[in-house]
């Protein structure tokens, strides 16, 4: 590495990243998604994916799904810092390995093919809760449903089959059980 | 029916109803109806500034100084984006300003058009929080809730920015009290657990090594809290040092005190911090000047951290009892829980630390703040010294510029009370001491408010000398001047082989003519033999002065902490240097 004369100390140990999934509730009220995200890029975080939308026509509340990739402190950090921004009502961490926990991402694929292709494809996404959306003689629109890992697999077994484009979004999440999270 | 009000009255009507006497501002194009309506407002007066980033720092050293909020008035585009320095800095260092920013109207809103800035985007990442407004009965809730959010839990700056069109439109002035934030920085407003109390206590009475580590949240807490940590002090007969921010909450020439820590700290203060078996951190934050190189900060401790913003704690540093909470609350806490069980401690407890204690006097025995001094040069320590021996007997505040005057600032003026020491840590923000004296001295106009500087900094907003002027504001710029930007300087000595690149002012203004042109008082001092003579004349002018200081050109400032290594390895003069900054050390200063 070449010799920096930076100002800053270097670190020397780095823990172990780990994947989790953030939810945030928050007002919806104009640029509170830059806020959001605006604290993960200027603090350095990565946001892997993003989900959000209004979950509360009355009260104006939005749930914001992301996910993310760091060590335990700085997980532990970006629920602090979240916290603090006015319009967030709660942070909730979810490890991805959870088991209490469901995630889901939602993809859509259009694939153009032979119908034998096609069939080979449909066969391929049924363990994902496959919708077909749009059919015409030589394409298909197909909608599954899926955790952020079969997804990317999907996607890597269907390109030789036809798969011309793919529209997915980020994961989302949500307790097992009668329980609902609070802080 | 109540009464219609303009946006731009029921602004004044809200900081008449937060009790607001200063503003600080600059009026422009997308403001004017708010200063329209300035002059139906008695009780409220305008500063005018020479440039927006000088009424940010008086804000800043208004809020500092007097413990209530500063609030900052500027126009849309350039006026705004001249505030982002001040309101970045208020950020960093927990300062609470209220900042209002005129906006072009509604239906110009993205046309780009003249004087537009996108003034919530460019401030969203430097403020606590900010509003555009964009109704007008939004407004009073909206202006009240402003100032909650900037002076409530950990400090800081916030921003409402108002377009032209809203001012003019009429309103109800109606505050709905239920819209008030009730939640801290995050943190519920929960009570103090006495179980922490008692841990903190129990980890007290363990500890054999133990020392206070204080910083600027004990000033925040309100001057309470700095009386409060001083009995706290006193009955665990514990030492004490504190960061750049802190200084003030303990008095500076108490013996228990070891001085600031942390880059350019005393010797006793950073082996004390490295040795120790318990840190007990009060409103101080681990910051990077302050811990050295991370992974081998404090190896022996237990630490415990007490801080209002609960992101501050875990952020550097892993602690063993972490307590979120203003630090009056928890040293009331602490003292009452402490007296009731601990009647005589420090009798107790004297042999417990005694050893520690002996350790202590012979780190101070190195006497790391000492330098030689010269018979025909001022050495820049020297004049810090000076000036504190000829002022420490009236109630002085001090405001700084950044770089190695700031740093003999901190080391040889011995504070004795919060508020008196207004500097820009976090931020570092060159230009910063000349508007927030003015702003110390709207606060305090009967006290003394001197602006120790340095040359390069002073230039950064001299312009201020006009305001100051203006206000017949008396502050005293004692500058540094050794011509070059002197931490630039000796960093480059110590790291860049001496190649002394841009670091030099070849062409610098002769600042007594300068403060003739002013219309303020010039005064030069060039030998030791004079200084005296002409920093009692600077005291006693009862005008702005600015104090040509001429001094040692290539003094350096020392004891440092050098690139990244710990606290127990500092530089403690120019016979440590050759030996100790390695290659390595060069990528990590």
């Amino acid at each position: 590495m070449p010799k920096s004369k930076s100002a800053y100390s270097q670190p020397t140990k780095f823990g172990k990243e780990d994947h989790h999934i953030i939810v945030v509730w928050v007002d919806n009220e104009a640029g509170v998604l830059a806020r959001v995200i605006g604290l993960f890029s200027g603090r350095g975080y990565n946001i892997e994916s993003l989900a959000v939308a209004e979950v509360d026509k009355k009260q104006h509340v939005s749930r914001i799904t992301i996910v993310t990739k760091g060590t335990p402190e700085v997980i532990q950090q970006i629920k602090l810092q979240l916290g603090k921004l006015i319009p967030v009502h709660k942070v909730a961490d979810f490890s991805r390995n959870d088991t209490n926990i469901i995630f889901k991402e939602l993809a859509l694929f259009k694939l153009v093919g032979t119908s034998a292709k096609q069939k080979k494809a449909k066969l391929m996404c049924k363990k994902f809760n496959p919708i077909i959306l749009d059919k015409t003689n030589k394409s298909f629109v197909i909608q599954v449903t899926a955790l952020r890992r079969d997804i990317d697999k999907l996607v890597a077994n269907l390109k030789p089959l036809g798969l011309i484009s793919i529209s997915r979004t980020g994961a989302v999440a949500m307790t097992r059980g009668k329980e609902v999270f609070t802080q | 029916m109540p009464k219609l009000l303009s946006g731009a009255e029921i602004v004044f009507k809200a900081l008449e109803d937060q009790k607001v006497e200063y503003i600080f501002g600059y009026p422009g194009g997308a403001v004017l109806p708010i200063y329209d309506e300035l002059k139906n407002h008695k009780s409220i007066k305008h500063i005018l500034a020479r440039h927006e980033q000088g009424a940010g720092h008086a804000a800043e050293g208004y809020a500092r100084s007097s413990g209530k909020p500063g609030v900052l008035l500027v126009t849309s585009g350039p006026g705004a984006t001249n505030a982002v320095t001040a309101l970045t800095d208020a950020y960093m260092d927990s300062i609470p300003i209220v900042c209002i920013s005129g906006q072009v109207p509604t239906h110009l809103i993205g046309t780009d058009a003249f004087q537009e800035c996108d003034t919530t985007g460019i401030t969203r990442p430097c403020t606590k929080h900010n509003w555009l407004v964009k109704n007008v009965n939004d407004l009073p809730d909206i202006m009240n809730q402003a100032f909650e959010i900037a002076t409530t839990g950990r400090p800081g700056p916030v921003l409402v920015d108002i377009p032209k069109d809203i001012q003019f439109n009429k309103g109800i002035y109606k505050v709905n009290k239920k819209k008030l934030i009730k939640k801290l920085n995050g943190s519920l407003s929960k009570k103090l657990d006495l179980k922490d109390v008692d841990k903190f206590i129990e980890m007290i009475k363990q500890s054999s090594k133990p020392i206070f580590y204080t910083g600027g949240g004990v000033i925040n807490s309100g001057p309470k809290a700095s009386e409060l940590l001083r009995e706290l002090i006193s009955l665990t007969g514990f030492p004490i040092t504190s960061t750049l921010q802190g200084l003030g909450a303990y008095p500076g020439d108490d013996p228990q005190f070891l001085g600031m820590l942390g880059m350019h700290g005393t010797y006793e203060a950073n082996n004390a911090m490295h040795d120790c078996d318990l840190m007990i951190n009060i409103g101080a934050r681990f910051d990077d000047r302050i811990t050295g190189k991370i992974d081998e900060f404090s190896p022996k401790s237990k630490k415990i951290h007490v801080d209002i913003d609960p992101s501050s704690i875990g952020k550097n540093v892993q602690v063993d009892l972490a307590i979120t909470s203003d630090v009056t609350e928890l040293l009331q806490a602490i003292i009452k829980r402490f007296k009731e069980k601990n009647k005589n401690f420090i009798s107790s407890n004297k042999q417990k630390t005694a050893k520690w204690w002996t350790q202590i006097d012979k780190w101070r025995e190195k006497k790391s703040l000492n330098f030689i001094n010269s018979k025909e040069t001022i050495k820049p320590q020297h004049a810090v010294q000076r000036l504190y021996e000829l002022t420490k007997n009236q109630d002085t505040f001090i405001t700084t510029e950044v770089g190695q005057h700031q740093m003999w600032a901190a080391q040889h003026y011995k504070f004795d009370k919060p508020n008196r020491w207004m500097t820009s840590g976090g931020l570092g923000t060159m230009g910063y001491g000349l508007p927030a004296a003015i702003g110390v001295q709207i606060a305090h106009p009967d006290k003394l408010v001197v602006d120790i500087a340095g040359e390069a900094s002073i230039l950064m907003n001299i312009q201020e000398m006009s305001t100051a002027i203006q206000y017949r504001l008396p502050i005293k710029i004692f500058i540094l001047n050794n011509e070059y930007m002197g931490m630039v300087r000796q960093w480059q000595e110590l790291l860049h082989d001496k190649n002394y690149s841009e670091s030099y002012t070849e062409a610098l203004p002769d600042f007594v003519k300068l403060a003739e042109a002013y219309g303020a008082v010039g005064i030069r001092a060039r030998t030791p033999d004079e200084l005296d003579e002409k920093i009692k004349e600077m005291i006693s002018t009862n005008k702005p002065v600015i104090f040509d200081c001429v001094v040692d050109k290539v003094e350096n400032c020392y004891p440092m902490i050098p690139s990244g290594k710990p606290h127990n390895q500092m530089l403690l003069g120019p016979e440590d240097e050759k030996e100790e900054v390695s290659d390595e050390g060069k990528t990590l200063v």
